[in-house]
């Protein structure tokens, strides 16, 4: 089942052009992983995915991009429907300045997704469980989020995400600012998610790349050089870039 | 003769300047290495030459009238004369030597002149004998001891150093002299009228303080009700308060505007436009609230049927208010600016409209940072003291009528200094009392806003 289909994705900066005809489909329930050398676009294209590049306004997006069937560059698109549908998670974590409790329950609370506070102590305790973070933190919920170790404050991130049921979730270099430990324990929830959520992971690690997703798209200088199976790419690439990139002769 | 000494120092300073780097070039020119750049040795040699001389130079300028005095009031020794008297043959002498006496000359001041004035001009030539040969020998030796291998980077930056330390010990000991004085001055003001009738009594009216004829003795029962703080007290914070109520709101909304909706072409007029506000002086905000404002509110009450005092609080507060914004919306513009851009996009993502991730996220992180600019907005607010003299009257009302008009604790102090007054009387001493009260008032308040800011700093960097 293909969940996002990205038709001719061009992205511009000012004058700049970041992207160039990027098309590509995402599989449902699997993990997609996108790769490349720093500023080849791959965050770029991430953040197509829920507009959150209409945030910098110099930033202006071609092309068509489905999800459901469904242009989100449309006119018609309600872009706060659509990210409560595609959940995103940094590169840094970036909890609120607030409890454990306030961030996770920040976005059921802007979608009106409780009606009771029993309610949202349901949705907050599945969230944390969900982000394999419920055991280290159930007795303090009410302290603050920023108190947490980076690995915890990432999960909180994660938590925060799926607390709006998201059918997409992004992950925008989700380990880079964590040790091996956090990595291992956010790879083998990217696992656990897959079950009920589509995940598009940008990373610079192949090794990671490899172990997380069972789809990958290999992107320079703007361009999607190669995609498919991550088996394909990892040991078969049709693209002598990416057969480089891959055996790490550039990047 | 002293400021071509002076001169003359300054210019030998720089000379040596010269000699102390040419002597390194020359050395260098041998292919020596030196230990520190050809300049230093410049400061070197400069720092020798004039330093040594400015403190002879000054020591000297302290002493001579001292010695010169002892040594003519000398012959007076013995002669069974009181201090005073001394002192007045003294000061007869000077103005004798300066052809300025009018009185009966006796030959013994007509002696004493003439001593006064070869006592002075031994002085000076002396003076001037003694500072060029500690300069000589100052630079000689310095100028000796440079060589490829001696050490003047050290000693050049620790004379910056001194210097740099001796300015901000000057800062320091003023702010310190200041405390001080307004202290004892208090502490005099406090044993004339008990604290308990200065902080409770509800009657400010020091202009019965001005009535006493001051060859009277000094009896405290007549200040009884006359300097009770509290309606000056209740007017300051009152002020303040008006003023608040205009500057909070319309300074944090502009800050918000500025930081989050504004454009980055509009943030860059419209913010050095409100910076203008504040550059605005007091004064100008003063007559504006007395001869604008304020006659405004009096018509625009007297047609609804209300009573309103030319010189209101109303007008006084609100100007000031005015005046306050651009402090409000500048602190605040910078402390949301500050909230990192990770936090905004966070609760973006989690399709969070503008206005939500501003109410949610933004301000409540930049809560303590916007708490501590209010603070400083309000330790304005209290220390402000034109517009209030000029727009919200002198009279101390107890009111909390914003109609009517009240005063405030700096008015009162204007009204106390202005014109004569005695030391040592409790009128003035009144003055410093408040000064003490509004230093403590705006003393905490800035504590208190430094630390909130600080510890809105630690959480972020």
């Amino acid at each position: 089942m293909i969940k996002i289909k990205a038709k001719d994705v061009d992205v511009f900066y000012g004058k700049k052009q970041a992207l160039f005809n990027i098309s590509l489909d995402i599989e449902e329930n699997q993990v997609t992983a996108l790769i490349g050398p720093s500023g080849c676009g791959k965050s770029t294209f991430l953040r197509c995915l829920n507009r959150m590049n209409d945030v910098i306004d110099i930033c202006s997006v071609k092309g068509e991009i489905l999800i459901n069937d469904f242009n989100i560059n449309d006119k018609s698109c309600d872009v706060v429907r659509l990210r409560e549908k595609i959940g995103m998670v940094f590169q840094k974590p970036n909890p609120f300045p607030k409890t454990l409790y306030e961030n996770v329950s920040y976005g059921p609370t802007i979608h009106g997704m409780a009606q009771s506070k029993q309610e949202m102590d349901e949705i907050v305790e599945t969230s944390l469980k969900k982000a394999a973070l419920w055991e280290e933190v159930k007795d303090r919920l009410h302290e603050p989020g920023t108190g947490l170790s980076g690995g915890q404050q990432q999960r909180l991130c994660i938590a925060r995400a799926i607390s709006v049921r998201p059918e997409v979730i992004l992950m925008d270099e989700p380990c880079s600012a964590l040790d091996p430990i956090a990595t291992a324990q956010i790879e083998e929830l990217i696992d656990e998610l897959k079950k009920e959520h589509t995940i598009i992971i940008v990373t610079h690690s192949m090794a990671q790349a490899a172990r997380v997703s069972q789809n990958t798209g290999f992107f320079h200088l703007g361009q999607l050089i190669e995609h498919g199976s991550t088996d394909k790419i990892f040991k078969n690439p049709d693209n002598t870039k990416t057969q480089d990139y891959i055996t790490g002769r550039f990047g | 003769m002293n400021l071509i000494l002076f001169t003359f120092i300054v210019l030998l300073g720089f000379t040596s300047y010269y000699f102390g780097r040419k002597k390194a070039y020359t050395i260098q020119s041998t292919k020596k290495r030196l230990t520190a750049l050809p300049q230093f040795y410049g400061y070197y040699l400069a720092i020798w030459c004039a330093i040594p001389a400015f403190i002879i130079f000054s020591l000297w300028a302290i002493f001579e009238p001292t010695i010169v005095k002892l040594l003519v009031l000398n012959d007076y020794s013995n002669q069974g004369y009181l201090d005073d008297e001394l002192n007045l043959i003294y000061e007869k002498t000077k103005a004798l030597s300066r052809g300025q006496f009018t009185g009966e000359i006796t030959p013994f001041i007509e002696a004493s002149a003439e001593k006064y004035l070869s006592l002075r001009s031994i002085a000076q030539s002396s003076k001037v004998v003694i500072v060029l040969s500690i300069i000589i020998a100052s630079v000689a030796y310095a100028y000796k001891r440079i060589s490829s291998n001696s050490r003047t980077r050290e000693p050049v930056e620790k004379f910056l150093n001194a210097v740099l330390f001796t300015a901000s010990l000057a800062a320091i000991l003023t702010t310190v002299g200041i405390v001080f004085s307004l202290i004892f001055q208090t502490i005099d003001f406090f044993k004339v009228i008990p604290l308990f009738d200065f902080v409770f009594g509800t009657h400010w009216y020091p202009a019965k303080a001005f009535v006493r004829d001051s060859s009277e003795a000094l009896d405290p029962t007549m200040y009884s009700d006359t300097f009770g703080a509290v309606p000056i007290f209740a007017g300051t914070f009152f002020i303040a308060f008006i003023a608040m109520c205009v500057a909070i709101p319309i300074g944090l909304m502009s800050g918000i505007y500025l930081a989050e909706y504004a454009s980055y072409k509009v943030r860059q007029y419209a913010k050095p436009l409100i910076e203008i506000l504040a550059g605005i002086p007091t004064v100008v905000y003063g007559f504006f609230a007395a001869l604008t404002v304020g006659p405004f509110l009096k018509e625009l009450g007297t047609s609804m049927g209300l009573e309103v005092s030319a010189e209101s609080a109303l007008a006084a507060g609100g100007v000031m208010g005015i005046m306050i914004i651009p402090f409000i919306s500048s602190l605040s513009d910078d402390v949301i600016t500050s909230v990192p851009q990770s936090l905004r996009d966070g609760s973006y993502a989690m399709g969070a409209t503008k206005s939500e991730t501003i109410k949610r996220v933004i301000f409540p992180a930049a809560l303590p940072g916007i708490v501590g600019s209010i603070l400083l907005g309000v330790s304005r607010a209290i220390g402000e003291t034109m517009i209030v003299v000029m727009a919200s009257g002198l009279a101390a009302n107890l009111t909390l009528n914003p109609l009517e008009s009240t005063s405030t604790i700096t008015a009162q102090i204007v009204v106390i200094l202005i014109g004569d007054q005695a030391f040592g009387d409790p009128k003035t001493q009144a003055a410093f009392a408040l000064g003490m009260s509004l230093f403590l008032v705006t003393l905490c308040l800035n504590i208190v806003a430094l630390r909130v800011v600080k510890k809105y700093r630690e959480k972020y960097e």
